[in-house]
C-alpha cells in the first residue's frame, strides 16, 4: 500500500478552477448576463436609475427573504408549499387582530409570529411523524390555510380585504421594524449634494426621490447572513446538510434529524411571516389573496442559486442570487417595454439553463456520476 | 494470550422475534479488545440483525449484554455510540455530497466560541481530517473533497478513521468489503489491522471466507439464527468454514458440480 505517493489518477487542479467551482457559481453566471443584458437592452430606460435600483432591490428582496428559508429547507431535504397561503394566513392574522379586535400592533405582530411558526412546527412535525413526503403534507397546507384565511376574513368582517392597519401602527415600536425607510438622513444629504435626484415640485419638494432604504431590503440582508452563517459555518449548519444528504446516515451518527427538520419549517414559517407583515405594513392592508404562487418563486430562487431539489447540497448566497436574478428580470422587462407575458418565458428559459449549468457543476464537485 | 483479557464485550443467548418471524435463536458470542472476531453466514443468518442488537437498533426479546464487564441495554443507537460500540454500515458509512471533513466530525463538531457564538471550527476539523487520513494512507486533495469523489475502499476507511478518532472500543464493520474490487478490499482489510493493533475489539461481518481468514483471529457462523461455535485462526479450514456457512449438505453436491471453485 503506498502510504504518501500522489495518486496518478487524481489530476491537480488549479487553485483559481477550486475557487471557482462552487455551488454559487451558476448563479454568478446568470447574475452576471443578466446584468449586461438589461443594461444593452434598458440601459437607458430609468431602470438603473436611483428609483429603478431601488424598484428591483425592493421586488428581489421580497423573493430573497422567502428564498432563505425556502433554502435551509430544501437544504435540510424538505420541501414548504404552503408559503405562499402562509403569507395571506399571516397578513390576514395580523390585521384582524390588530384592527378589528383593537389588540396593540406589536402584540398583534409577536402573536402572529407564535401562531405561523407553530403551523411550521406541525405540518414539520406531520412529516417528519409519519415519513411522508413534504410534498404531499405542505401542499394540503396550502389548501388547508389559504381556505381558513378567506374563511376567517369573511365571518369576521364580511371582507377579504381588511384596511386601516397603517392607521392604527403608527408609532408602534415593533410595526416599524416592518414599514417604512431607513438611512434617511444620508438620503437627504445625497440628495442635497445633488448625487440623487431631488421632487421639484409638489408637497415634498426638496426631498430625494428615494428617501432611503426600504425596511423590507434590510430583512433580506439579514436573513441571507443570518441563513450563511447559519449553514456554513456552525455546527446546526452541518446538521442541516448531514439530514438533507441521508437521513438515515446523519441519525447514525448522532445527528437529531427531525429536530433540525422541524426547525427548518419554523424558520421557513419565520421568514413567510415577515414577508407577510412587510407587505401588510407597506400597503396599509392585508387581503386573503396574497401569497399565491410564492412557493414556487420561492423554490426556482433556490434552485437557480444551485441548491439540490433532493436536498444536502445548495447555497443561501446561491438563492440570494437567485432572487436578484428573479428580481431584475421581472422588473427588467417591465423597464424595457416587452410583453409581460415574455417574462414567464423567460423566467422558464432561465430556470432550465441555470439548472443544467447547476448539475454540471454539482457533479465536478461532488463526483456523482 | 488473547485469553488473559476479559472479553470487552459479552452477548449471551440473544433472542430477536419480529412477529411470528425468529431472528435469532439464542446467539451467544464474545469479543476480547485487540482482536478481530469475524462473524460469518449466508443471507438471512442474521448477522445484520445481530449486530443490530449490539449497536443498540435492536432490543433483543431475550438475552443478556455485557459491556466491559456489566450488564447493559441500549435504547438507542446514540447509547451505544457514547458507550463505545461503533458501527460502520456498508452503504451508510458517509454522505456522498458533503465534504470529508464535514463527514467526520458528523455529529461530533468542534466548536469555537467568538463573540459568545459558538461557530463551527473548520480550521481544528480540516487539520484533524488530513492528518487522519494520511495515517490510514489517504491523499486528500483538501479537506474540503466530496466524499461523492473517493473510491468505495476510500469511504469505508474514512468512516473506520472517524470511529476511531471518537474513540470507539468495539468497532462493528457490517460487511465493508462486499462491495469493494480486489485492491480496495486489500486497503480495508489493512486498516482493520491497523485499528486492531490500537486494542479496539473489531466485528467483523462477511459472507466472504477468504476475507475473513485474512485479518480474523476468531470467527464464529451463524446459521438460521443460531451459532454453529467459535474457532480460533489456525483451527479450521477455508472449507470447513465454507460449509458451516450453507449449512453443510448442500453445498458439499454443489461443489461437486462446480470443481470446488466456489
Amino acid at each position: 500500500m503506498s502510504d504518501t505517493a500522489v495518486d496518478e489518477r487524481t489530476k491537480q487542479i488549479s487553485k483559481f478552477r477550486q475557487s471557482l467551482i462552487r455551488p454559487e457559481l451558476g448563479a454568478i453566471v446568470g447574475a452576471v448576463l443578466i446584468f449586461a443584458f438589461f443594461l444593452m437592452i434598458a440601459g437607458d430606460s430609468g431602470m438603473f436609475s436611483p428609483e429603478g435600483i431601488n424598484n428591483w432591490t425592493t421586488v428581489s428582496a421580497q423573493f430573497a427573504i422567502i428564498a432563505v428559508g425556502a433554502c435551509l429547507l430544501m437544504i435540510a431535504g424538505e420541501f414548504d408549499l404552503s408559503v405562499g397561503s402562509m403569507i395571506g394566513f399571516a397578513g390576514i392574522v395580523v390585521a384582524l387582530l390588530s384592527v378589528h379586535l383593537g389588540w396593540p400592533v406589536w402584540m398583534a405582530i409577536i402573536a402572529t409570529f407564535v401562531l405561523c411558526m407553530g403551523i411550521g412546527a406541525l405540518s414539520g412535525w406531520l412529516v417528519v411523524k409519519t415519513g411522508l413526503p413534504s410534498f404531499i403534507v405542505t401542499l394540503a397546507f396550502l389548501y388547508i390555510l389559504r381556505g381558513l384565511t378567506i374563511w376567517i376574513a369573511i365571518i369576521t368582517t364580511r371582507k377579504t380585504i381588511i384596511g386601516g392597519v397603517r392607521d392604527v401602527a403608527e408609532g408602534d415600536w415593533l410595526a416599524s421594524l416592518f414599514g417604512g425607510v431607513v438611512f434617511e438622513g444620508l438620503f437627504q444629504w445625497l440628495g442635497d449634494v445633488g448625487v440623487l435626484a431631488t421632487f421639484t415640485r409638489g408637497t415634498r419638494i426638496g426631498q430625494p426621490t428615494v428617501s432611503g432604504v426600504p425596511m423590507l431590503v434590510i430583512w433580506a440582508i439579514v436573513l441571507i447572513i443570518f441563513g450563511h452563517v447559519l449553514l456554513t459555518k456552525t455546527r446546526f449548519g452541518n446538521w442541516i446538510f448531514a439530514a438533507g444528504g441521508d437521513a438515515q446516515s446523519a441519525l447514525y451518527t448522532g445527528v437529531p434529524v427531525n429536530r433540525v427538520k422541524i426547525l427548518m419549517f419554523m424558520f421557513t414559517a419565520f421568514c413567510a411571516t415577515v414577508f407577510a407583515l412587510c407587505q401588510v405594513m407597506e400597503f396599509g392592508s392585508a387581503a386573503a389573496d396574497r401569497g399565491v404562487l410564492k412557493e414556487f418563486e420561492a423554490i426556482i430562487c433556490v434552485v437557480i442559486g444551485g441548491a439540490l431539489l433532493t436536498g444536502g447540497y445548495g447555497s443561501v448566497i446561491g438563492a440570494a442570487l437567485g432572487a436578484l436574478i428573479f428580481g431584475v428580470v421581472q422588473q427588467g422587462l417591465f423597464f424595457s417595454g416587452a410583453e409581460s407575458s415574455l417574462f414567464r418565458v423567460f423566467l422558464g428559459v432561465i430556470l432550465l439553463f441555470a439548472v443544467i449549468l447547476n448539475t454540471y457543476i454539482r457533479r465536478m464537485i461532488t463526483g456523482e456520476k | 494470550m488473547l485469553n488473559e483479557h476479559a472479553p470487552i464485550i459479552q452477548m449471551k443467548n440473544i433472542e430477536k422475534h419480529f412477529g411470528a418471524v425468529i431472528a435469532l435463536a439464542g446467539v451467544s458470542l464474545e469479543v476480547m479488545p485487540g482482536e478481530c472476531h469475524c462473524l460469518l453466514g449466508d443471507n438471512g443468518a442474521g448477522k445484520s440483525t445481530f449486530i443490530k442488537t449490539m449497536s443498540g437498533v435492536h432490543k433483543p426479546t431475550k438475552g443478556e449484554i455485557h459491556f466491559e464487564g456489566k450488564p447493559l441495554s441500549f435504547n438507542r443507537p446514540r447509547d451505544a455510540i457514547s458507550a463505545g460500540i461503533a458501527t460502520v454500515y456498508q452503504d451508510l458509512a458517509m454522505i456522498p455530497l458533503m465534504s470529508v471533513s464535514r463527514n467526520f466530525f458528523m455529529g461530533n463538531e468542534p466548536l469555537k466560541r467568538v463573540g459568545g457564538i459558538n461557530f463551527f471550527d473548520h480550521k481544528l476539523a480540516n487539520e484533524i481530517t488530513m492528518a487522519e487520513m494520511k495515517k490510514m494512507g489517504i491523499n486528500l486533495r483538501g479537506p474540503d473533497q466530496a466524499v461523492g469523489t473517493l473510491s468505495g475502499g476510500e469511504r469505508q476507511t474514512v468512516a473506520i478513521a472517524r470511529a476511531v478518532h471518537f474513540g470507539a472500543k468495539v468497532l462493528i464493520l457490517d460487511e465493508p468489503t462486499s462491495a469493494l474490487g480486489v485492491r480496495q478490499t486489500a486497503n480495508v482489510l489493512a486498516t482493520v489491522d491497523r485499528v486492531r493493533k490500537k486494542g479496539i475489539a473489531v466485528v467483523f461481518i462477511t459472507h466472504n471466507v477468504r476475507h475473513a481468514l485474512a485479518v480474523g483471529d476468531r470467527f464464529t457462523v451463524l446459521n438460521r439464527g443460531l451459532t454453529l461455535g467459535t474457532s480460533q485462526r489456525g483451527m479450521i479450514t477455508p472449507e470447513e468454514l465454507q460449509d458451516l456457512m450453507a449449512g453443510g449438505q448442500e453445498l458439499a453436491t454443489l461443489e461437486g458440480s462446480l470443481g470446488g471453485t466456489v
